[in-house]
């Protein structure tokens, strides 16, 4: 049985649609990627799945966790879901956190609003979680605000709320968007070496073809709201069979042939 | 240290005036109302610290018992202004889209009604006095403060960290207590602190038409109105009212400042 699986999702604002009849599935332990422009939908066909969509929009389709249908219309039913089983790391680290709130706390909240643990235990945990996503120094990380941090560390806090209550699936929308190149690498090493460690399924939203492909065995491609391709890691990037897929993968080549002849012309 | 020393400065000015309301009911110089028209506009000297006006009262005594008036349906009605503004703006904000277009509605209508206007009816019906006064400026003061609160909350509602909260499952009831309210009190204590102002100003505005403080209970807004038809004659009794009620409301301000400021941790110099 998938862990999750999206059944023609469609979210639409009036006569507008924005995500077109979306279908995939996601078997536990997997790593899926979603690649795509902006606007492509991706990251509003997560928040669908979350329930968290915006005011004014529509949504149809049906949403499996578990072989379960999510109650997505009752917000007080989705708030005991959201944080337990699916865990969300967002885009903007220094956005994504309340800047009056230690990061502590922030990161014991998920634990609270659960029950999963007391206020006391749930902070001790807080700390434990920090270590564990390679945060130095946790006990006085816990007592930091969020502008003490670096943008790579105030991510990590992001990995560490998500990964607070054990979800079985992680989704991360472009996590390292927003971030420096140097600390993007530890950050994707963080997350993918956690969500082994956990066997957390997960999936990787992201615009940027090479780290998607660094993260994931398969991967889904949307384009203008609609799957144009959905196939392993390996059949996309010797085959890829939508023209939008092949323009994607032939920049990302390009691309790097462009480096690489850079460094050779550099290095004569 | 930059923030304490607001705050000091701040709590000082409020305690001044404070004290000076606590002290005047126990104990004045003179009767406050006690016309004496032999020292009409006599200058400060040591048995009228602060002179006396053009009935002879003593004007110390008078700031002492008006500063009751005064404190009183400033605190109160800020405090009416804050809970009553603070309340319907969150709520508006966290409401559906067609009753919060109704509110918006609503708090645009009493901003539009001018203070005045609310107290002269609210005065028509329960005849002028503090009370009536202190409802019409909390109730005038709330609109205000519900407009700004709802923009405020909006914006922390459409923020990326209510969105990680909601997705780490917070409720709407954590997402107030933890997110929106901390994220608004700075901009709440602010605008307390200046409505502390304005509803010194209010009262003052509305003791003068009558509709407030009815004579002869003093009040600062009332005894500066009085001395300002003697301005040319003898202006220093317009300058201790007036001067009160600047250190006042200057003190006011910089109590909102200095605890904006040490509520912000972006603000502390000795960030950790």
């Amino acid at each position: 049985m998938s862990l999750l699986e999206v059944n023609n999702l469609t979210v639409s604002f009036g006569e507008h649609h924005v995500v077109r009849n979306v279908s995939f599935a996601v078997q536990p332990g997997e790593q899926l990627g979603i690649i795509g422009e902006s606007g492509s939908g991706k990251s509003l066909s997560m928040l669908a799945i979350m329930g968290l969509l915006p005011d004014g929009a529509t949504v149809s389709g049906s949403v499996l966790f578990d072989g379960k249908e999510l109650p997505q219309h009752t917000d007080s039913e989705m708030s005991k879901f959201r944080g337990k089983h699916i865990g969300m790391v967002f885009q903007d680290p220094l956005a994504s956190l309340n800047p009056l709130m230690t990061i502590g706390k922030q990161v014991a909240q998920p634990l609270i609003n659960h029950k999963i643990a007391s206020r006391k235990i749930a902070r001790q945990r807080a700390t434990e979680l920090c270590s564990l996503v390679g945060l130095p120094e946790p006990q006085r990380m816990v007592e930091s605000y969020p502008h003490q941090l670096s943008g790579g560390q105030r991510q990590r806090v992001g990995l560490a709320i998500a990964l607070a209550c054990s979800p079985s699936l992680l989704i991360a929308d472009e996590p390292t968007t927003a971030l420096d190149v140097t600390v993007q690498q530890e950050v994707l090493q963080a997350i993918r070496g956690l969500a082994a460690a956990q066997g957390t399924s997960l999936i990787f939203v992201s615009h940027d073809l090479p780290v998607v492909a660094s993260m994931v065995n398969r991967v889904l491609v949307l384009h203008e709201g609609a799957v144009v391709e959905n196939t392993s890691k390996d059949q996309l990037l010797r085959a890829p069979q939508h023209p939008h897929t092949q323009r994607i993968v032939a920049s990302a080549k390009q691309s790097s042939a462009l480096l690489r002849q850079a460094t050779q012309s550099s290095a004569q | 240290m930059k923030q304490n020393r607001t705050l000091f400065v701040g709590f000082t000015l409020v305690a001044f005036s404070v004290l000076s309301m606590l002290v005047g009911w126990l104990w004045t110089p003179y009767d406050p109302l006690e016309m004496n028209p032999d020292v009409s506009f006599a200058p400060p000297s040591m048995s009228h610290l602060l002179g006396t006006d053009v009935f002879g009262r003593d004007v110390l005594s008078n700031i002492m018992i008006g500063s009751r008036s005064t404190l009183v349906v400033a605190l109160v009605s800020v405090l009416i202004g804050v809970v009553l503004g603070s309340v319907v703006g969150v709520a508006t904000a966290l409401a559906p889209a067609k009753a919060r277009q109704l509110s918006v509605f609503g708090i645009d209508i009493v901003l539009a009604l001018p203070s005045v206007l609310f107290a002269i009816v609210l005065a028509a019906v329960y005849g002028a006095s503090t009370l009536t006064a202190t409802i019409a400026i909390g109730i005038a003061l709330s609109a205000a403060i519900a407009q700004v609160t709802r923009r405020e909350t909006s914006q922390v509602l459409r923020s990326d960290y209510v969105a990680a909260a909601k997705v780490s499952g917070s409720g709407t009831g954590q997402i107030i207590r933890l997110h929106v309210l901390p994220n608004i009190l700075p901009s709440l204590l602010v605008q307390a602190s200046g409505a502390v102002a304005i509803a010194i100003l209010a009262e003052s505005t509305l003791s003068y038409l009558g509709l407030g403080t009815t004579p002869p209970t003093p009040s600062w807004g009332r005894m500066l109105a009085e001395s300002q038809k003697y301005l040319l004659v003898d202006p220093i009794v317009a300058l201790w009212p007036g001067l009160v009620i600047v250190l006042t409301v200057l003190g006011f301000n910089l109590i909102g400042d200095g605890l904006r400021q040490s509520l912000d941790p972006t603000m502390k110099r000795d960030a950790k």
